[in-house]
């Protein structure tokens, strides 16, 4: 497993235990209101776990099990998965966009509500979350490809 | 695939079939008004997709395909996939029994219902991550074979 999948696998796990400890708070408010407040988590609540958690790790995955690039002559499976720099860049966007609505989430909190000031959070989350998407689909496009034995050039479908 | 992982994936193909279910019954019930009260059930949708199929789904894969932890344990302690597997099934379903009673009967139950399944689900979380950090890794060569990943 590359390293930067491995950086993706744990950090959405990290945003799942995250994720998952925010909605059980959350339940556990609708149960018993603890306070009221809280309620406003509930956006981040999602997207720690739509993209934190789903989106995340779907992607490093993707660039950990995708066929790899090979050249003639080249043993099989010892081929290379592209530009790794692409797939930092998508590590890096998808942590600071779900950092962004977390941390737009807990100024809304904070202010009591007044979430005005702090718009340019979201944007910002959202134009991050398009470069990562753009940089992840920059890495695997070209590997989606059938399984080539470079010693014979010929494809395994 | 070996057991707990099958028993992961079968369980995310029920709850999938379910969260299709409640989500035909909802729309159903959009088209032909048949209960205002049905829209309790949406909620009960989300987490049967996001919980009970996708989380889990992925869950059972990870424990399948990711790299051995060790040539002797290769699944690492697999009590603590057992007990994510069982701490997230009930919580779940304590959710969806509870969630509805809530909203159309709020009462000591109801909310006894969604305070333990919050608890079952933060914990079955924590266990299934417990589980799978340490196998997040390269796989395991012999030495004269390197690193390649």
């Amino acid at each position: 497993m590359p390293r930067p999948s491995q950086f993706m696998i744990r950090a959405s796990l990290i945003w799942l235990v995250v994720g998952y400890t925010v909605g059980g708070l959350l339940l556990l408010h609708k149960a018993w209101p603890l306070f009221y407040p809280l309620w406003a988590l509930r956006s981040a609540h999602i997207f720690m776990l739509l993209v934190g958690w789903l989106v995340q790790l779907s992607a490093g995955v993707a660039v950990w099990i995708m066929p790899r690039l090979v050249q003639p002559g080249v043993i099989t499976g010892s081929g290379d998965r592209g530009d790794l720099r692409l797939v930092w860049l998508c590590c890096g966007g998808l942590n600071v966009g779900v950092g962004l609505v977390t941390a737009h989430s807990l100024l809304v909190w904070l202010s009591g509500g007044h979430a005005s000031a702090f718009g340019w959070m979201p944007a910002l989350a959202g134009a991050v979350w398009l470069m990562a998407i753009i940089a992840f689909i920059g890495n695997v496009w070209q590997r989606v490809r059938p399984v080539i034995d470079p010693l014979k050039m010929i494809s395994h479908d | 695939m070996y057991r707990q992982a099958r028993f992961y994936v079968r369980s995310a193909l029920i709850y999938l079939l379910a969260a299709f279910t409640v989500a035909a019954v909802l729309l159903l019930n959009q088209a032909f008004g048949w209960d205002g009260r049905l829209g309790v059930l949406q909620y009960v949708f989300y987490h049967l997709l996001m919980v009970g199929w996708a989380t889990q789904l992925i869950g059972g894969v990870a424990l399948w395909m990711f790299p051995p932890f060790t040539r002797e344990r290769p699944r690492g302690n697999e009590t603590l996939g057992w007990a994510a597997y069982v701490a997230l099934n009930v919580g779940l379903l304590l959710r969806v029994v509870g969630e509805p009673i809530h909203a159309l009967q709020p009462g000591a139950l109801a909310s006894g219902l969604l305070a333990i399944s919050a608890v079952l689900q933060v914990a079955a979380a924590w266990l299934l991550v417990g589980q799978l950090w340490p196998r997040v890794r390269q796989r395991i060569t012999p030495p004269s074979e390197g690193r390649r990943g």
